[in-house]
């Protein structure tokens, strides 16, 4: 773990014990940050759906790579990136899960469960691995004290 | 906390009580073990109760709906009952709302199988 005064990351085995920690880690930080408890549920699964996404699709389980996972306080921004060492997902075929067609499909509904629950969702795939970053805004009564707005 | 399931029949309805977490890993397995062996005792009315159901990830949604399809595959029917705020959401955002056939009330779930 490396850890400045506003910024907290971590490199993760590729196992199903990251995904769990990574939902954690997400939810004491949102805790800690002052956001309301909807607003964590919605942060702590994003992050979940977005390390399943990594240690699955992305480096698919293999022991020698890595998932790193960084949180980070940016004026009124809590910032998440979750970066993976796998071969780069094509976003352009992700199906729509909302479609008709595709309701009934078991999977491929993580990144539209992040796109629902963040301010900010951007996926940046490459030859080296995908970088996902996170950003939720602070609305109510979280770090830096705004005014309350639900 | 890890997924937790336990059965009973009620008028040739299987009731399966779920608690805890349905997610990537052994929850959704445990789903996925539970209706798989119902099915295959000829266990075709099936009603999941998630009262007690306080997550659920985007596997676990796959896993319902895996769960659903199989048991209409088979000729059976599944059911969601009492569902909690957060399963609710998710399954309204997801759109999946419109294809359970969800109850909020045990003895009104048996009563609806044909």
């Amino acid at each position: 773990m490396a850890m400045t005064e506003q910024r907290v990351s971590y490199t993760l085995d590729s196992s199903l014990e990251t995904i769990d920690r990574a939902e954690e880690k997400a939810t004491r930080i949102a805790t800690e940050l002052g956001f309301a408890e909807d607003e964590i549920m919605q942060i702590s699964m994003a992050v979940r759906e977005g390390a399943v996404n990594a240690v699955l699709h992305g480096n698919a389980y293999a022991p020698d790579k890595k998932v790193t996972l960084a949180f980070e306080q940016t004026g009124q921004d809590l910032v998440i990136t979750i970066r993976d060492q796998g071969a780069g997902m094509d976003i352009s075929k992700i199906p729509n899960p909302l479609a008709p067609e595709n309701l009934l499909k078991t999977s491929g509904r993580g990144i539209f469960l992040m796109r629902s629950f963040m301010d900010v969702v951007e996926i940046r795939p490459s030859q080296t691995g995908t970088e996902l970053k996170l950003i939720k805004h602070v609305h109510g009564q979280a770090a830096g004290g705004k005014e309350a707005s639900q | 906390m890890s997924m937790k399931v336990g059965s009973r029949n009620i008028d040739g309805v299987t009731i399966v009580d779920c608690s805890g977490r349905i997610t990537l890993g052994e929850g959704s397995v445990i789903l996925r073990d539970t209706v798989r062996e119902l099915l295959s005792k000829g266990n075709k009315k099936i009603v999941l109760n998630l009262a007690d159901v306080n997550y659920i990830d985007s596997s676990g949604i796959g896993e319902l709906v895996s769960a659903f399809t199989t048991t209409k595959n088979q000729g059976g029917e599944l059911k969601l009952l009492n569902l909690t705020k957060k399963v609710n959401d998710l399954l309204q955002i997801t759109k999946l709302y419109t294809v359970f056939d969800v109850k909020d009330d045990e003895a009104s779930a048996v009563k609806s199988f044909k």
